[in-house]
C-alpha cells in the first residue's frame, strides 16, 4: 500500500500558526513572569509571519490537499489576510485595556491564536467536518476567552450561555450535515453539491425532502454564529459580559470566518438548493434589522446597543448572500469588511476610553467628548456616521454596493425595507454623536491612550473616510475573490 | 466650454480644505485666527467663483465646466461635474453667503469657534458639490455629507431645544434621501448600469415606474425644500439653530430641494411630473396659503420667518410645475431672492436677539427710537419679504404669477393672495417690534447696530435692491438651459409602442 504525503504547500500559514502557538505557550511558560510582552510580540509575529506565507504562496488557481478536504483558492487568502490584520489590530487595541486588568498573559495570546487558526481552518474548508472541526477550535477558544476573568461574575455568566447556546447551535449544525451526509452519502462539499445536482435533476422527492431539513439546521447553525434574529440572544448578553478586549475580538475577526463558513457551506456546497435557502436567508435578514435596529434604541449599555447594531448589520450582509450571484456575494463580502473596519474603531474607542477601575461602558460615557477631546470625538463621529451609513464615510458604500445587488435581484421591496431599517437605525448612532458633541461632560478624566493605541485608532478612524472618498480598491479586491472561487 | 482647468472642484474643495484648515486652529485660545482664516478662506472662496459667472456661455444650454474622472470602476461612478443655467447661480448664490455667514458669526460665537467657521466652510463646499454633480451617486454623497455640518451647527450652538431639533432635522432628510438612492439603483439598473444624470435624462421610462419614482424624488426633495405637509422640521430647526445656522439653512439648503425638482424630477420623469403636476400644484398653493395664515399668529419672530419661507418655497414648486417658461425661471428668480431676503431677515432678527436674548415679538416695541440705522435696513427687507416691486421679493413672485394666469386663473388668484398675507404677517411683526414707544427698559438700553452688521447689511440691500430693479443678469443666465428643459419635458420620454 502506498502512502502519499499529502501536499503541505496549501496549509502552510495553518501549520505555521499552529508551531507558533505552541512556541506562544512555552516561552510564556519559560519567560513569561519576566517579560510579559514576549507572548504579545510573538503572537503580532506570528499574524506577520502568517500574512507573508498567504503572499508568497498565493495563486490565481484554486489547491486541494489533504483528499480534497482543504481548500486555498483567491478567497481564502483573501479572508485569511483580511483576518490576520484584523487579529493583530484587535492584539493592538487591546494591549493597556489588558495590562490594566490583569489579562495580559500567555493565555489571551495563545487562545486569540487559536481562534484565528479556527478561523482559517473555517475559511479554507472543502469537506464539512474541516467546518466543523475549524468552527469547534474557535467556538471553544472563544468560550475560554470570555471567561477569562474568573472573579468577574458577569463574564462567568456570559461564558456561560454563550457556551451552551454555542453548543446548542454546533449541535444543530452537525445535526444538519448528518442529514445532508444522510441524503447525499457526501461529506466533501465539491461531491455534496454534484449529487445535490443529481438529486434535483433526478427528482428523488424523499432525498430532498430530507436535504431541504438539512439545510434549516445548517442554516439556523450559521445564523447563531452570525448573530442573525431570531438566533442572536446571546449576542446581547455576551457583549455586555465579557472583557471589552474580548467583545473586541469576538465582534470583528470571526464575522469575517462567518462569511466564508457562509460561502463554504452555502453558495459552494448546497448551492443548487438557492431557492430553498434564499426565502429562509431573506427572512433572517429582515428580522434581524428589524430586532437590531428597534432593541438598540433602547439600550443605555454601549456594548449592549452595539451588539444590537451587530445584529442589524448582519442582517444588511446577509441581503447581499439573498441576491444570490457573484455580484451580491462580494457586495456582502464588502460589507464585512467594513463592518469589521468600524467595529474595530469604536471598540478601540471604548477601551480607551476605559481606565483602571473603570469600564466606559454606559452611553452617557461619551458624554462631552468633544470637549475633553476633540480628536477622539472626531474619529468617533466618522465612525458612528459611518455606521450609520452616511455618505461620504465608507459604510454608506457597503450599503450601497448590497442594496444595488438587492435590486439587481429584483427585490425592490426588500430595499426599501432595508432603507427604512437603516433610517431607524441612523437615530441611534446619532444619538451618540449628541451625547459627544451637545453635552456637557460627567468627567473630565483625561484620555491618555499609549503612542501606538493613538496612531492607530486615528488611522483606523481616517480608513472609514479615505475608504469613503476611494472605495474602489476594496471593492475590486472583494469582486477579485469571489470571481475568482466561483 | 471646457478650458480643461478644474474650476468646479476648485469652489468645491478649496472651502472644504480651508475648513479643515480653520479646524486645525484648535482650541478658543486661537479664536481670533480661527475667525480670520476663515474668513480668508471664504473670501477667497467667492472670488474663485467668479470666473464661474464670466466664463459662462449664456446661449448654451447644455453642461459647462465639465470635469469627468472615474471614480468607483465597480459600480461605473464618475467624478462627473459640470453646471448650467440652473446650477450657476445657486453656486454663486452659496459662494455669496459664505462670507456674510462668517462675519455674521463673528463675534456671537465664542464658544469653540474653529469648529463653528470650520463647519460652515466645509457645508458650503459640500452644497457646491450638490449644486455641480453629474453623477447620482457623487450628487448623493454630497447631498448627505450636507447633513453633517448642519446637524452639528444646529446641535452645538443651538438654542435650548436644539437636541430635539438637530435629530429631527436629520432624521426627516434621511428618511427622504434613502429612498431617492433606492431611486437612483432602480435607474441604474433600468439604463443598464449607468449613474451619470445625463444618461437618466435621456432614458426612457414607461409611466408606472416614473411615478414611483416622482415620489421617491418627491419625497426627498419636498422634505428639503420644504413643502406642506413635510415642513414641519423647518420651524424647529430653525428656532433652535444660530443665526449663522438659520442663514445658511433658508438660504442655502432649502433650495437643495429645489434644484433636486429641476435636476431630477422634470428631466427624468418628465411624464410622471405632469401627470402629478395637479397633486403639486396643490400642494404648494396649501403651503402658500395656509403657511402664510400660520405665520400671521406666530409671537416668536424667528419662527414666523421660517414659516413665511415655507410660504415662499411654495411659490418655488409652484412655479416649476406650471410648466412654462416664465414659472421655472420666476421660481429660480424666486429661490436666489429668498437666499438673499431670508438670510437679511434672520440676520435682523439676530441681531436684535444678540441684544435682548428674546425672539418673542411682545418683548420688543420701539426699537426704532434705539436703533433707527437698524430700523431702516429692517424696513427695506420687510417690505422685500412682502414682496414689494422693486425688491427682489417681487421679481419671483410676479413671475410665477403671471405663468399661473396663463394656467388657470384661480391658481394665480390663490397665488396671489400671498402679497398680502405676506405684507401682514411681516409688516405687522414689524410694526409691533420696531414701532410705538420704547416698551420696556431693555429695550431703552439697546445699541445700535456696529459696522459689522452694517457691512453685512448693506451688501443684502444690495443685492436685493439690485436683483428687484435689474433682474435680468440673473434670468439671461438660465434662458438656454429652462428653454432645454421645457422642450425635453414637452417631449416626454415613454418608450415607443
Amino acid at each position: 500500500m502506498n502512502f502519499l504525503p499529502p501536499d503541505l504547500a496549501p496549509a502552510y500559514p495553518e501549520i505555521f500558526l499552529l508551531v507558533m502557538v505552541c512556541v506562544v505557550l512555552l516561552a510564556d511558560l519559560v519567560a513569561g513572569v519576566k517579560r510579559p510582552y514576549l507572548a504579545y510580540m510573538l503572537a503580532l509575529g506570528a499574524l506577520f509571519g502568517c500574512a507573508l506565507i498567504t503572499l508568497g504562496t498565493s495563486t490565481t488557481d484554486v489547491s486541494y490537499t489533504f483528499s480534497g478536504m482543504f481548500v486555498d483558492d483567491a478567497m481564502a487568502d483573501t479572508l485569511k489576510l483580511l483576518t490576520y490584520v484584523t487579529v493583530a489590530m484587535v492584539l493592538v487595541y487591546s494591549r493597556s485595556y489588558i495590562a490594566v486588568r490583569g489579562m495580559f498573559n500567555g493565555e489571551f495570546f495563545s487562545l486569540t491564536l487559536f481562534a484565528t487558526l479556527g478561523m482559517m481552518v473555517m475559511i479554507s474548508a472543502s469537506h464539512f467536518l474541516t467546518l466543523y472541526l475549524g468552527l469547534e477550535l474557535l467556538s471553544l477558544s472563544l468560550y475560554a476567552m470570555v471567561a477569562l476573568r474568573r472573579d468577574s461574575v458577569e463574564a462567568t455568566e456570559a461564558a456561560m450561555k454563550y457556551f451552551v447556546l454555542g453548543a446548542l447551535a454546533s449541535g444543530f449544525l452537525l445535526y444538519g450535515m448528518s442529514m445532508v451526509y444522510g441524503a447525499t452519502g457526501e461529506l466533501n462539499i465539491g461531491k455534496v453539491t454534484e449529487v445535490i445536482k443529481n438529486v434535483i435533476q433526478g427528482g428523488d422527492i424523499d432525498d430532498y425532502a430530507v436535504l431541504v431539513i438539512g439545510l434549516v439546521f445548517i442554516v439556523a447553525g450559521i445564523s447563531f454564529k452570525l448573530s442573525a434574529a431570531p438566533f442572536h440572544m446571546w449576542a446581547p448578553d455576551v457583549y455586555q459580559g465579557a472583557p471589552t478586549a474580548v467583545v473586541l475580538f469576538i465582534g470583528s475577526a470571526p464575522k469575517i470566518a462567518a462569511f466564508g463558513f457562509v460561502m463554504r457551506l452555502l453558495v459552494e456546497g448546497m448551492g443548487a438548493m438557492v431557492a430553498d435557502w434564499q426565502g429562509m436567508i431573506m427572512i433572517l435578514a429582515v428580522m434581524s434589522m428589524m430586532i437590531g435596529n428597534l432593541a438598540a434604541i433602547a439600550q443605555t449599555n454601549i456594548k449592549r446597543m452595539l451588539a444590537y447594531s451587530t445584529i442589524s448589520h448582519m442582517g444588511f450582509m446577509l441581503l447581499g448572500i439573498v441576491s444570490a450571484d457573484g455580484n451580491g456575494y462580494s457586495s456582502s463580502m464588502f460589507y464585512i469588511v467594513i463592518y469589521v473596519l468600524m467595529t474595530l474603531g469604536i471598540f478601540g474607542m471604548i477601551m480607551m476610553l476605559s481606565r483602571e477601575g473603570f469600564e466606559a461602558e454606559r452611553i452617557d460615557d461619551f458624554k462631552g467628548l468633544n470637549r475633553r477631546n476633540p480628536w477622539y470625538a472626531f474619529i468617533t463621529l466618522l465612525l458612528m456616521f459611518s455606521l450609520a451609513g452616511v455618505p461620504p464615510l465608507v459604510g454608506f458604500y457597503a450599503k450601497l454596493s448590497v442594496l444595488q445587488a438587492v435590486l439587481n435581484a429584483g427585490y425592490v421591496w426588500l430595499a426599501v425595507v432595508a432603507v427604512l431599517f437603516s433610517l431607524i437605525g441612523a437615530f441611534y448612532y446619532l444619538r451618540i454623536i449628541k451625547l459627544m458633541y451637545f453635552d456637557e461632560p460627567e468627567t473630565d478624566a483625561p484620555i491618555m491612550p499609549p503612542g501606538d493605541i493613538k496612531l492607530l485608532i486615528s488611522a483606523n478612524g481616517l480608513a472609514v473616510l479615505a475608504f469613503g472618498l476611494f472605495p474602489q480598491s476594496l471593492m475590486a479586491m472583494c469582486a477579485y475573490a469571489i470571481q475568482q472561487s466561483m | 466650454m471646457s478650458s480643461g482647468f478644474p474650476l468646479l472642484s476648485l469652489i468645491i474643495w478649496l472651502p472644504i480644505i480651508a475648513g479643515i484648515a480653520v479646524l486645525a486652529t484648535g482650541g478658543d485660545r486661537n479664536a481670533s485666527m480661527a475667525r480670520w482664516l476663515a474668513l480668508a478662506g471664504s473670501i477667497a472662496g467667492l472670488l474663485v467663483a467668479f470666473p464661474l459667472y464670466s466664463g459662462f456661455d449664456v446661449l448654451m444650454g447644455g453642461m459647462q465646466f465639465v470635469e469627468y474622472h472615474p471614480w468607483i470602476e465597480r459600480f461605473n461612478i464618475h467624478y462627473h461635474l459640470g453646471v448650467d443655467g440652473i446650477a450657476m447661480p445657486l453656486i454663486l448664490l452659496n459662494c455669496f453667503t459664505t462670507p456674510l455667514v462668517v462675519i455674521a458669526g463673528w463675534q456671537v460665537i465664542s464658544n469653540r469657534v474653529s469648529q463653528y467657521m470650520g463647519a460652515l466652510l466645509i457645508m458650503s463646499g459640500i452644497v457646491n458639490g450638490v449644486f455641480s454633480s453629474l453623477d447620482a451617486i457623487l450628487f448623493y454623497a454630497f447631498w448627505e455629507a450636507s447633513l453633517i455640518p448642519m446637524f452639528l451647527i444646529i446641535g452645538i450652538w443651538g438654542g435650548p431645544n436644539r437636541v430635539y431639533a438637530a435629530i429631527k432635522f436629520f432624521l426627516y432628510t434621511l428618511l427622504g434621501s434613502l429612498l431617492m438612492l433606492v431611486a437612483f439603483i432602480y435607474l441604474y439598473r433600468a439604463s443598464g448600469g449607468s449613474f451619470s444624470i445625463q444618461d437618466y435624462h435621456k432614458l426612457p421610462l414607461p409611466l408606472a415606474p416614473q411615478i414611483l419614482i416622482f415620489i421617491a424624488f418627491l419625497l426627498a426633495f419636498a422634505v428639503k425644500v420644504p413643502m406642506w405637509p413635510v415642513h414641519t422640521w423647518l420651524p424647529d430647526a430653525h428656532v433652535e439653530a444660530p443665526t449663522g445656522g438659520s442663514v445658511v439653512l433658508a438660504a442655502i439648503l432649502l433650495k437643495l430641494g429645489g434644484y433636486g425638482f429641476l435636476r431630477f424630477s422634470l428631466p427624468i420623469v418628465p411624464d410622471a411630473s405632469q401627470y402629478l403636476s395637479g397633486m403639486m400644484i396643490t400642494l404648494s398653493l396649501i403651503g402658500v396659503v395656509y403657511i402664510g395664515l400660520v405665520a400671521l399668529v406666530q409671537a416668536d419672530m424667528k419662527k414666523l420667518i421660517a414659516y413665511s419661507s415655507v410660504s415662499h418655497m411654495g411659490f418655488v414648486t409652484l412655479g416649476f410645475f406650471l410648466f412654462n417658461a416664465y414659472g421655472i425661471e420666476g421660481a429660480m428668480v424666486q429661490m436666489i431672492s429668498h437666499g438673499f431676503i431670508s438670510a437679511a431677515m434672520f440676520l435682523c432678527v439676530g441681531v436684535m436677539y444678540d441684544r435682548l436674548h428674546s425672539r418673542q415679538i411682545a418683548d420688543y416695541g420701539g426699537v426704532a427710537n434705539k436703533m433707527p440705522v437698524f430700523a431702516a435696513f429692517f424696513m427695506l427687507f420687510a417690505m422685500a419679504n412682502s414682496g414689494l416691486p422693486g425688491t427682489s421679493g417681487f421679481v419671483g413672485e410676479f413671475m410665477v404669477i403671471m405663468a399661473a394666469i396663463k394656467v388657470n386663473f384661480w391658481y394665480a388668484f390663490l397665488a396671489a393672495t400671498t402679497l398680502i398675507f405676506g405684507a401682514a404677517y411681516t409688516l405687522w411683526m414689524y410694526k409691533r417690534v420696531v414701532f410705538g414707544a420704547v416698551a420696556n427698559p431693555a429695550v431703552e438700553a439697546l445699541k445700535d447696530i456696529n459696522h459689522r452688521e452694517i457691512l453685512i447689511l448693506t451688501i443684502l440691500a444690495a443685492a436685493v435692491l439690485w436683483m428687484g430693479l435689474y433682474p435680468m443678469p440673473f434670468t439671461e443666465v438660465m434662458h438656454a438651459t429652462v428653454d432645454d428643459l421645457l422642450a425635453h419635458v414637452a417631449r416626454g420620454k415613454l418608450p415607443l409602442e
